[in-house]
């Protein structure tokens, strides 16, 4: 028997991509940067598929910065994030995120929204966008609708994203009232590593150290990115020290569900799950997090 | 405009035009080293986890392992064959062999070209800069000291001292 070999298709707008996946059927594959495509090809993960390649859409390019609020392009790549002023001013984490994804040549070619739309437990740019409680832009031949990222991503590999629907850009509130941005990792190297456990965290401090407002997302610990308003509503008002952070334990336990992999254990996370949120108390992130001079 | 099995691409590498058509889902890599027969660039792992396929798109290193050929498109390429210059080696490859940055040689292509795209971008990095350029590379003889080092030479060499 013939297998069905892949076809390719490049649109060159973003109104020619939505009228052909009106076209197609569902057995087409949207990629952007290809980087997980082209494993996923290789493995056999995927074959015979029509590859719609997004990559030459100048409607999902470009970062644009407003008062309040920051538009990402969906094919804008993690290196054009971490090096863009504009997202470290309305969105730190995001572009610690970006500057610790993958390794250059990943970060070069790879997009956010194939990171958005992977849904993998372990993305790193999700928790930094379920902080800043991002908003998706998506768009078919009919029709344009805004989703909460929460709602867009249902498990892992799962997304609310309809036939014949692109997700066009990100919206974020910029985080501008908080002081602390945080991303910290804790992977097998600092390179190239799927995170083992990551958190994002924005804190807003009063003067006298006392937590006014906190924003939580951790990733790898359930099946998506979890935000636990429990463990927020606790930690408001209270000093950001390690007893308090420490008292904040059970509710971070009730509300991560781990597993073993191949990577960790479900044991380990949930110990450096709550690890990660005692280096808040740290000025900086841990050494670990950043690129290690040798 | 209609989704096809064979792909007609025109693109740049090593300053020389090419056109050819490539399976829809072909690799940049298979294209590059068993088309164009620049065996140059290696294939360690496939999955992008090791850089020795990495090549220089525009200005930036990616893994070639990870594109599609389709995605050459317009690209200006570069392999570790385009770094000769009137043929004799680059100042950076010169610095790879008299620092002892090659001992197996596999990586040391991918390694190349992670670094041309660096010193095009800042002609005078510091080690951190490097160490960061050459993360997605890996290395199983040299200890990297070696490589770190080469860099910082031929940077050196090119550029003059670090300010």
């Amino acid at each position: 028997m013939m297998r069905p070999k892949a076809t390719y298709v490049r649109p060159g707008t973003l109104t020619e991509a939505v009228d052909l996946l009106q076209d197609l059927d569902d057995r087409c594959k949207l990629l952007a940067g290809g980087t997980d495509v082209a494993t996923e090809l290789r493995s056999g993960a995927i074959r015979g598929r029509c590859l719609v390649d997004l990559s030459a859409l100048p409607e999902l390019k470009g970062i644009h910065e407003a008062e309040e609020e920051l538009v990402i392009g969906s094919g804008v790549t993690l290196s054009e994030i971490a090096s863009s002023a504009g997202v470290a001013r309305g969105a730190p984490a995001l572009a610690k995120a970006a500057a610790v994804f993958g390794s250059r040549q990943i970060r070069n070619m790879a997009t956010i929204g194939g990171n958005i739309c992977r849904a993998s437990p372990a993305g790193d740019t999700l928790p930094p966008l379920y902080v800043q409680d991002a908003e998706l832009e998506l768009t078919s031949s009919s029709k344009t609708r805004r989703v909460s990222i929460r709602d867009f991503i249902q498990g892992p590999g799962r997304i609310d994203l309809k036939a014949g629907e692109i997700l066009k850009c990100i919206r974020l509130k910029k985080a501008a009232d908080f002081t602390m941005h945080r991303f910290d990792k804790i992977g097998n190297r600092k390179a190239l590593a799927v995170s083992i456990v990551n958190l994002a965290g924005l804190v807003a401090l009063s003067p006298d150290g006392i937590i006014q407002r906190i924003r939580l997302a951790w990733g790898s610990v359930a099946p998506t990115v979890v935000r636990s308003s429990r463990v927020e509503a606790f930690l408001t008002g209270k000093p950001l020290r390690m007893e308090t952070l420490d008292q904040a334990y059970p509710l971070v336990q009730d509300a991560i569900s781990p597993i073993d992999d191949a990577r960790a254990s479900a044991a380990y996370r949930r110990r450096v799950a709550v690890g990660l949120l005692f280096r808040l108390t740290t000025q900086q992130e841990s050494p670990d997090s950043i690129m290690d001079i040798a | 405009m209609e989704p096809c099995r064979q792909v007609p691409v025109a693109f740049t590498i090593n300053g020389r035009a090419v056109s050819l058509e490539v399976a829809a889902d072909e690799t940049a890599l298979h294209v590059i080293r068993d088309r164009l027969l620049l065996k140059g660039t290696k294939e360690g792992c496939g999955i992008g986890e090791c850089g020795a396929c990495t090549i220089v798109v525009d200005g930036k290193a990616v893994n070639a392992c990870l594109m599609l050929a389709a995605q050459l498109q317009g690209r200006n390429i570069m392999t570790v064959e385009g770094l000769i210059e009137k043929h004799e080696l680059s100042v950076l490859q010169k610095a790879f062999l008299e620092d002892h940055a090659v001992q197996c040689g596999f990586c040391t292509p991918g390694m190349l070209m992670s670094s041309c795209a660096l010193l095009k971008d800042k002609p005078r990095p510091d080690k951190g800069d490097i160490v960061d350029a050459i993360s997605g590379n890996l290395c199983r003889c040299t200890g990297y000291q070696q490589v770190v080092g080469a860099i910082q030479d031929a940077a050196r060499r090119l550029f003059g001292e670090k300010a």
